[in-house]
């Protein structure tokens, strides 16, 4: 019988070892975008891998954004309020596109069977759902097999890498004045294959003409001003 | 002439309007318009008698005439109407040739000679006509489909008599006196009267090759209808073979799952038969009827082509949603609303439309969360988020509410909301002494907006803020008009919303997160 935090311990200790073991060379890879790559630990999203991405639905799109461009399908699962103006200005294929908003309480096996043709799949577990390891690695199978990508946007165990916003500011807007035009985020990943390392990276998300990019004068460990790009924007 | 066949023509008069008002269960004697692209292509005889002419703009007609209904055409619904009255047709005399819902040919020799005369048999098939519902049909006899045609209209006769024959070898000189506009091109029909010519019999005065040397074939061919030389045959239809699944339920049957039961071995026979006849079923149309009398109707599109079980699963879908029914199923009725050569839907060597793997997944996906759960997105037109995005049923056709391409002033700039709510989230807008945040009459905040406080309590400060920009939409519609004001704000985390204000308070409708 063990207490929750010696099993928590020993399940950080599994993710360690798994990711030192990840040492096969074929792994085929979904590319994704340039200002991701280094956020990524294959460089791009590993098929058959999950991954998480916490809190900005912005981020998760831009995950999606590489596997639309290059032709594979993508659903979202279980997100009713996703922007598709959104989804399409961050470059998806709203023709290859399907979304399925309320999937009720069978969203698990519609995400299993959704990877069977589905090359990303978006899924946004219920808020009081916990999803157990043993339904986690079965799925993890099935996207292995059919080399499809889970991403969640809640907690998933086994995530290949976790991304999440840590900072955000926007450009164009001031107390009473101009409007929203661009953002800055410091984007932290963290991944088993880094040995609970993370690494950061300061984007525009999205820039004043709405697409992604890595922040040029990018300082080591120090972030830029916004107000640079605000007064560009003027 | 022995170029121009013997023809008997059967017309029935504002088919088109006919058949939809029966659809939208308008009595025959209310008048009805109907229109495509803002002007009147058909309208009833109570319509006409009040002003109402065809090609009269929208707004003048139901100015001339306040209590008309105006529908939208759609040709569909008049060509499977007048499919009865064909049927009804065949049963008496074999090989007609529709024209155009409302309008058939058939070869007059034969009815002739076994009605013993043409009028005997024009008024056998008027009769047989208004038998189906087809009232007040008129019939003509003449040399050629033109001539025919012309006389089964009513043209240039009193109008009184239901039957026109026109003697053999008289069709020129029954032409002769008609206006040129009844050869149906509207070019000539304003160029000829300017030039003096205003009958079709001046029109045939003119040397054959002198009109096809100013009008060309066009004009030659139709200078050839004009004088009775019309070598059209009427080309026997082949009936089509009646494949509709019907199942009746008695006593009625109350629950989705036991008519899905029911329907599904007749459901694979539709589907057999129609491969019998080497076609496969790319719409659908099922009808269920009520106990009660009310009717539930709708057609389902597929991408590729139906199997049985995906029939069963279009009736089922269909009761689950429907809101017509009222009382327990007494029968259901799938027809083939179109169907393509079954060669068409083989898989090609390097796959065509949407992946064969996704259809069957997404399709499976459908089975498990309905119809209505699996969805693909479509980018509209508008001025606020929620307007301009859309979703269709995986299946259904994708049709843009608002055209995208229109300017939509006052819609806001890029980039757009991550998160747009389905429903709006209601919340509270402070200033940062605690006092509501509201907006004058002039556009101007009462107060820079410092707190955003939602429903559960929980509370946001804002670091910035943008705004109010004004929307006033459709004001001259009380149930879709809108009065409101836009903020965005960015709060301390760093994520920015979309907040409105209108009548009834604030509102969160994006988020950019």
């Amino acid at each position: 019988m063990f207490d929750t935090a010696r099993a928590d311990e020993i399940r950080r200790l599994q993710d360690r070892i798994r990711g030192m073991q990840r040492t096969r060379l074929a792994d085929r890879t979904l590319p994704t975008s340039e200002a991701l790559a280094e956020l990524l630990p294959e460089g791009a999203l590993a098929a058959g891998g999950s991954y998480v991405v916490d809190g900005s639905t912005a981020l998760a799109l831009e995950l999606l954004r590489g596997p639309s461009r290059a032709g594979s399908w993508c659903a979202v699962v279980g997100m009713p309020d996703l922007g598709l103006e959104a989804a399409a200005s961050a470059g998806l294929d709203l023709e290859r596109l399907v979304l399925v908003p309320q999937p009720g309480d069978q969203w698990l096996s519609i995400v299993s069977a959704l990877v069977d043709a589905i090359a990303v799949v978006l899924v946004q577990p219920p808020a009081r759902a916990r999803v157990g390891e043993a339904a986690a690695s079965r799925l993890g199978a099935r996207l292995r097999q059919r080399e499809a990508v889970l991403v969640s946007t809640r907690a998933w165990p086994r995530a290949h890498a976790r991304l999440s916003v840590t900072e955000s500011d926007w450009a164009g807007i001031g107390a009473g004045f101009g409007h929203l035009a661009a953002r800055q985020v410091t984007v932290a990943s963290s991944s088993p294959a880094w040995q609970g390392r993370t690494r950061s990276r300061r984007l525009w998300l999205p820039d004043a003409t709405g697409a992604v990019s890595l922040v040029a004068a990018r300082a080591a460990g120090e972030r830029t001003a916004v107000s640079a790009p605000l007064r560009a924007l003027g | 002439m022995s170029c121009a066949p013997r023809l008997l023509v059967l017309h029935v008069p504002d088919w088109a309007v006919r058949a939809q008002a029966r659809e939208h269960r308008i009595p025959e004697s209310e008048p009805v318009a109907l229109v495509a692209a803002g002007a009147v292509t058909a309208c009833t005889a109570s319509a006409r008698t009040q002003g109402v002419r065809i090609g009269m703009r929208q707004r003048e007609a139901q100015g001339r005439c306040p209590g008309l209904h105006v529908e939208r055409e759609e040709p569909a619904i008049a060509a499977r109407a007048f499919e009865a009255v064909l049927a009804a047709l065949e049963e008496a005399l074999p090989g007609w040739h529709p024209l155009s819902p409302g309008t058939a040919a058939v070869r007059a020799r034969g009815p002739a000679r076994y009605y013993g005369g043409e009028l005997a048999a024009a008024r056998t098939v008027v009769g047989i006509a208004a038998g189906t519902g087809a009232t007040g049909a008129r019939a003509g006899v003449a040399d050629g489909l033109f001539a025919a045609e012309l006389a089964a209209r009513g043209v240039g006769g009193s109008g009184a008599e239901a039957v026109r024959i026109v003697p053999a070898g008289e069709a020129a000189a029954f032409l002769s006196p008609l206006p040129v506009s009844a050869l149906g091109d509207p070019e000539l029909a304003s160029l000829l009267p300017r030039l003096g010519i205003r009958t079709l019999g001046a029109f045939t005065a003119l040397g054959e090759a002198d009109v096809a040397a100013r009008f060309g074939p066009l004009g030659a061919r139709l200078h050839a209808l004009a004088r009775g030389r019309d070598p059209r045959p009427a080309t026997p239809r082949i009936p089509p073979r009646d494949v509709d699944a019907v199942v009746g339920f008695e006593p009625a049957v109350e629950r989705v799952d036991e008519v899905a039961f029911g329907v599904r071995a007749a459901c694979d026979d539709f589907v057999r038969a129609l491969l019998a006849e080497r076609l496969v079923c790319t719409a659908l149309r099922v009808e269920l009827t009520g106990e009660d009398g009310e009717l539930d109707e709708r057609v389902w599109l597929h991408p590729r082509s139906f199997s049985s079980a995906e029939v069963v699963d279009r009736v089922r879908w269909q009761l689950q949603a429907t809101e017509a029914l009222r009382s327990g199923v007494v029968r259901v009725r799938v027809s083939p609303d179109a169907v393509d050569p079954v060669h068409v839907h083989e898989s090609g060597l390097w796959g065509t439309g949407p992946d064969e793997r996704v259809h069957s997944v997404l399709s499976r996906v459908q089975g498990m969360v309905g119809h209505r759960g699996v969805l693909t997105p479509l980018l509209a037109g508008g001025r606020r988020p929620a307007d301009r995005q859309a979703l269709v049923p995986w299946g259904d056709r994708a049709t843009a509410p608002r055209e995208r391409a229109h300017p939509w002033p006052g819609a806001l700039p890029d980039p757009p909301p991550t998160t747009v709510y389905a429903v709006p989230r209601p919340l509270r807008v402070e200033d940062v002494h605690g006092r509501p945040v509201t907006v004058d009459e002039r556009g101007r905040v009462s107060a820079a907006p410092a707190v955003i406080v939602s429903q559960t309590g929980s509370r946001r400060d804002l670091t910035a803020w943008a705004g109010p920009w004004p929307l006033e939409e459709r004001w001259w519609d009380p149930s879709t008009a809108r009065v409101a004001h836009r903020v965005q704000a960015v709060d301390a985390s760093g994520c920015a919303w979309l907040l409105v204000l209108d009548g009834e308070g604030w509102w969160a409708e994006g988020r950019y997160d």
